[in-house]
């Protein structure tokens, strides 16, 4: 990968990293006694502190995740060159829409 | 003392086939694996999310399948592996930019206890 | 320090085989395996073993050794699946049972037998701009490099490698990656990054950038554990990783920010 991809992964990871530690322990706090929708909800709706928060993770997710991909794809597989980058970008902006939808889904139920 | 005829003896070679696996490499692969894990994994998560656009009823009734053994074992791997994967990655980021000098063995043993432990820590609430 | 493969001293004790035990050498030739049988004997090397097969059984094998006390780095071969010097590697600590598997040092091409081509090594070295570049013009006067001076420090870190290869041969992206360059190209390149008198830099980490460069490192630290001079070439490329990073953000800053003049 190109200094300014590596920069990009290393930087979303540590947004990540945070994002991660945040949403670990609201999962383990909300899983206690079973999870509900309503409960997840109940939680997220109407929560704008949320909504960024998971806009924010889900963009850095869609960053990090295919570059981390592209490396696997490069190394263990023979797929390589300007269509592997392009489907990589793919998957960032599937993930991207696909993660924004449900966090403004979880906004606004 | 003889020279034997050349046989077809399967060669063993490089380091996943070495006589300890390293603790480098295993960090690596438990690193990269997690992670694969994970990525295939979001978009479901996301679609899951996405239900509830149709109401609390249709994502309740989504978590309603997931009430099995099966996906509770599913479900206890991506929080492990979640764990594993931030924690592996931390490392990473403290070697190539903190340039930590560490007895590999031992933070890797470290790193793999604590995404275990965030894992058990999972299983132990929920219903 | 991460030290290299702890290799028993002259004075610590080995598991010696009791005397008249003999030792099953296996030899990758010819895209199979050869077997041979060599007398165990006190203190035996793996390179003793090889030459004694090499001369007394069968003098078509071929393999590499000179100075045979662990300063060329001619005689570096895999040993039981890991890249050793066979002079430094006593038989006693790394016979599996009563057997040897000797291959050739993995990542290369193979001339014959245990012996390698150690021609791509070399290229990737110079790929790495691993060669001091003085600049068009001499400088005015003898660059003053304070030994405790961080840069010098870094420098001394690896100025040791005497390219044996072993880092090479133990290296798995190199083995995914066919031309990524390798732990050995990297560690000489940021010896030169620190080198202050060098007017090269932004070529030299333009080379070491991209798909073959030192992003594609994984710190699997294969190479830092298996280097015979005990240099770490993870932490050598961790450098080249920052100073990569740094300089593509002041491009990008450069370009997308500047100020009107």
């Amino acid at each position: 990968m190109s200094p300014l991809l590596y920069v990009a992964q290393r930087g979303t990871a540590v947004i990540l990293a945070v994002a991660v530690a945040v949403h670990l322990g609201t999962i383990l706090y909300a899983v206690r006694g079973g999870l509900t929708a309503g409960e997840i909800l109940g939680r997220t709706q109407g929560n704008l502190a949320f909504l960024v928060f998971y806009g924010i993770f889900v963009i850095a997710a869609a960053i990090h995740a295919p570059i981390g991909l592209r490396s696997i794809l490069r190394e263990w597989t023979r797929w390589r060159g300007r269509s592997l980058d392009g489907a990589m970008l793919g998957v960032a902006v599937i993930l991207a829409i696909l993660g924004l939808r449900a966090a403004l889904a979880v906004y606004v139920a | 003392m003889t020279a034997g005829a050349p046989s077809t003896i399967v060669p063993r070679r490089g380091a996943l086939h070495a006589a300890r696996p390293r603790a480098g490499l295993a960090a690596a692969l438990l690193h990269r694996l997690s992670g694969l894990a994970l990525a295939l994994f979001l978009p479901m998560h996301f679609i899951a999310l996405g239900t509830a656009l149709q109401g609390a009823d249709r994502l309740e009734s989504f978590l309603g399948l997931t009430h099995n053994g099966f996906v509770r074992t599913a479900e206890w791997g991506l929080v492990s592996a979640l764990a594993l994967h931030l924690v592996l990655g931390l490392r990473v980021l403290a070697i190539e930019w903190f340039a930590t000098h560490e007895r590999t063995a031992l933070v890797v043993s470290a790193c793999v206890a604590a995404g275990l432990a965030v894992g058990l820590l999972f299983l132990l609430g929920g219903s | 320090m991460n030290a290299p493969f702890p290799a028993p001293s002259p004075t610590e004790s080995t598991v010696d085989a009791a005397p008249g035990a003999m030792l099953t050498v296996r030899i990758r030739r010819d895209g199979g395996f050869q077997a041979f049988t060599v007398a165990r004997r006190p203190a035996q090397t793996v390179l003793d073993v090889v030459t004694e097969i090499q001369r007394e059984q069968d003098p078509t094998l071929a393999y590499r050794f000179a100075c045979r006390v662990g300063m060329c780095g001619s005689c570096a071969m895999m040993v039981n699946g890991r890249p050793r010097w066979t002079c430094r590697t006593r038989v006693a600590a790394v016979a599996e049972g009563d057997g040897l598997t000797l291959e050739p040092l993995r990542n290369l091409p193979v001339v014959k037998d245990l012996a390698v081509d150690m021609e791509p090594f070399f290229a990737k070295w110079t790929a790495a701009h691993g060669a001091f570049e003085p600049g068009a013009v001499p400088a005015d006067d003898f660059a003053v490099v304070a030994p405790e001076s961080p840069e010098r420090r870094a420098v001394d870190a690896g100025i040791e490698c005497i390219n044996c290869g072993v880092c090479y041969a133990a290296c798995d992206v190199v083995a995914w990656n066919p031309d990524y360059l390798g732990p050995a190209a990297l560690n000489r390149a940021w010896t030169l990054v620190n080198d202050v008198r060098d007017r090269g830099q932004d070529a030299r980490l333009a080379a070491v950038s991209g798909d073959a460069g030192c992003q594609s490192c994984h710190t699997h630290m294969s190479c830092t554990e298996h280097c015979p001079k005990a240099l770490a070439p993870t932490f050598a490329i961790a450098g080249l990783k920052r100073a990569t990073a740094r300089a593509a953000l002041r491009r990008f800053g450069a370009r997308h920010f500047r100020r009107p003049a």
